[in-house]
C-alpha cells in the first residue's frame, strides 16, 4: 500500500515537472515573440510590410519558409551587416540591398522568431545564444 | 430626470452632428493663404482671389522624357518626394502610392509624380529601373529627377517640410502626398505612410474629377 503512494506521488512530480518544463519553454517563446513583434514594427515594417508581403519587386516578401529555414544560420547577419546581391524567394529574384540594423543579439532572436512564425511560417523559437554564435560566422 | 433630460439633449445634438457630417458633400478647400486683387474688368472694380499655385519646374521622367509644369496642365495630380534607396518610409509611401495608381489606372486625366531628392543617384536609368519593380509601365506615374536645389526649392510651393540632410548623409524628407488641382493649387494633404488617410485620397481624387473645371474658389 505505501509504496504504492509513493509510486503515485513520484508520477505526479514527474507529470508536474514535464508541465511546467513544458510551459517554460512555451514562456520562453511567447516572451521572444511579443518582443519580437515590437522589433519588427520598428525596424522591417515599413520595407517588409504589416504582413510581411514586401513590395513588388524590390523588397523580397518573408513568408518562404524554406528560404528562412535554409539560411537560418546567415540571417543573424543578415540583419546586423544588411544583405547585398542577388537572392531567390518565393521563386522570384530580388537584387536591392538591404541596410544594416542596429540590432543587439537578443533583439535579433526576437525577430528572428516572430518572422518564423508569422506570415504562414512556422519554425523554431530562435534564441539569443544561438544568434551569438551565429553572428561569429559573419563574413 | 434633470439628468436624463440633459442625456436626451446631448444623444440628439450628436445624433444631429453626425448627420449633417454624413449627408454633406463638401468641396475639398484650397490650401495656402489667399491674396484679394482689386482689378477693373469692364470699368467696374472687380476683386478676385488668388491662391498659391504650385512652382515651374523642370525636370526628366523615367523615360529621359522632360516633364515641366506645363506638361501636367488639364490634369489632376498626386505629388510625394522620395529617393530610391530611402530605407525608412518611401517604401511604405510607395506601398500605398500603389493603391492609387491602382485604382486609377484607366483615368486619362490623373497623373502621379514623384520627385527624387537624391538626383546624384537617382538618374534616369536608377528611376527606370525602379518603377519597372515596383510594376508601373506606362505614363500614369512620373518618376521625376531635376537639380537638386531646384526640387528642395520646389517643395516649398507644395507647403511641405523641406528636405535637409543629416551628418551621416542621410535625407529627411516629409512623407506627404499632395493633390493638385487642375489650376495646380493644392486640395489636399495626407499622410503616404497612413494607409486610412491614402484611402481618403482616393475618394477626395473622385470628388475633384465631378468638380467642373471652371469653378472658382469660394
Amino acid at each position: 500500500m505505501k509504496w504504492k503512494l509513493t509510486a503515485g506521488i513520484a508520477v505526479l512530480v514527474f507529470i508536474i515537472f514535464i508541465a511546467a518544463c513544458q510551459s517554460e519553454g512555451d514562456l520562453e517563446f511567447k516572451r521572444y515573440y511579443t518582443s519580437g513583434a515590437l522589433v519588427y514594427e520598428n525596424h522591417c515594417q515599413n520595407c517588409h510590410g504589416a504582413n510581411g508581403e514586401g513590395l513588388s519587386a524590390l523588397i523580397p516578401p518573408l513568408s518562404d519558409s524554406a528560404y528562412l529555414r535554409k539560411n537560418a544560420t546567415k540571417l543573424p547577419c543578415n540583419l546586423k551587416n544588411g544583405l547585398k546581391g542577388s537572392i531567390t524567394v518565393k521563386g522570384k529574384g530580388f537584387d536591392d540591398t538591404m541596410p544594416a540594423n542596429d540590432l543587439s543579439p537578443v533583439e535579433i532572436a526576437q525577430v528572428l522568431t516572430y518572422i518564423g512564425n508569422s506570415f504562414g511560417n512556422k519554425l523554431n523559437t530562435i534564441d539569443e545564444q544561438s544568434v551569438q554564435k551565429n553572428l561569429l560566422d559573419c563574413k | 430626470m434633470k439628468n436624463t433630460l440633459l442625456c436626451g439633449l446631448a444623444i440628439m445634438l450628436l445624433w444631429s452632428a453626425c448627420k449633417s457630417n454624413s449627408t454633406d458633400k463638401k468641396a475639398l478647400p484650397i490650401y495656402g493663404n489667399r491674396t484679394p486683387v482689386t482689378k477693373m474688368v469692364n470699368g467696374k472694380q472687380v476683386t478676385d482671389t488668388i491662391y498659391p499655385t504650385v512652382s515651374k519646374f523642370a525636370t526628366v521622367n523615367q523615360y529621359g522624357d522632360s516633364v515641366n509644369n506645363n506638361s501636367l496642365n488639364g490634369y489632376i495630380y498626386v505629388a510625394d518626394f522620395f529617393f530610391t534607396t530611402c530605407p525608412s518610409i518611401c517604401p511604405v509611401m510607395h506601398r500605398n502610392m500603389l493603391n492609387v495608381y491602382s485604382a486609377f489606372k484607366g483615368a486619362s486625366n490623373l497623373k502621379i509624380i514623384s520627385y527624387t531628392i537624391d538626383p546624384k543617384h537617382d538618374s534616369v536609368t536608377v528611376l527606370k529601373k525602379y518603377a519597372d519593380k515596383l510594376g508601373v509601365s506606362g505614363n500614369i506615374w512620373w518618376f521625376l529627377q531635376g537639380k537638386k536645389e531646384d526640387i528642395y526649392k520646389l517643395s516649398e510651393s507644395y507647403l511641405v517640410r523641406k528636405p535637409e540632410e543629416d551628418a551621416k548623409q542621410q535625407f529627411i524628407h516629409d512623407g506627404s502626398f499632395l493633390l493638385i488641382d487642375k489650376q495646380k493649387r493644392i486640395r489636399g494633404s495626407y499622410d503616404g505612410t497612413d494607409p486610412k488617410q491614402v484611402d481618403q485620397l482616393i475618394t477626395d481624387i473622385k470628388t475633384l474629377q465631378t468638380e467642373p473645371d471652371e469653378m472658382t474658389a469660394q
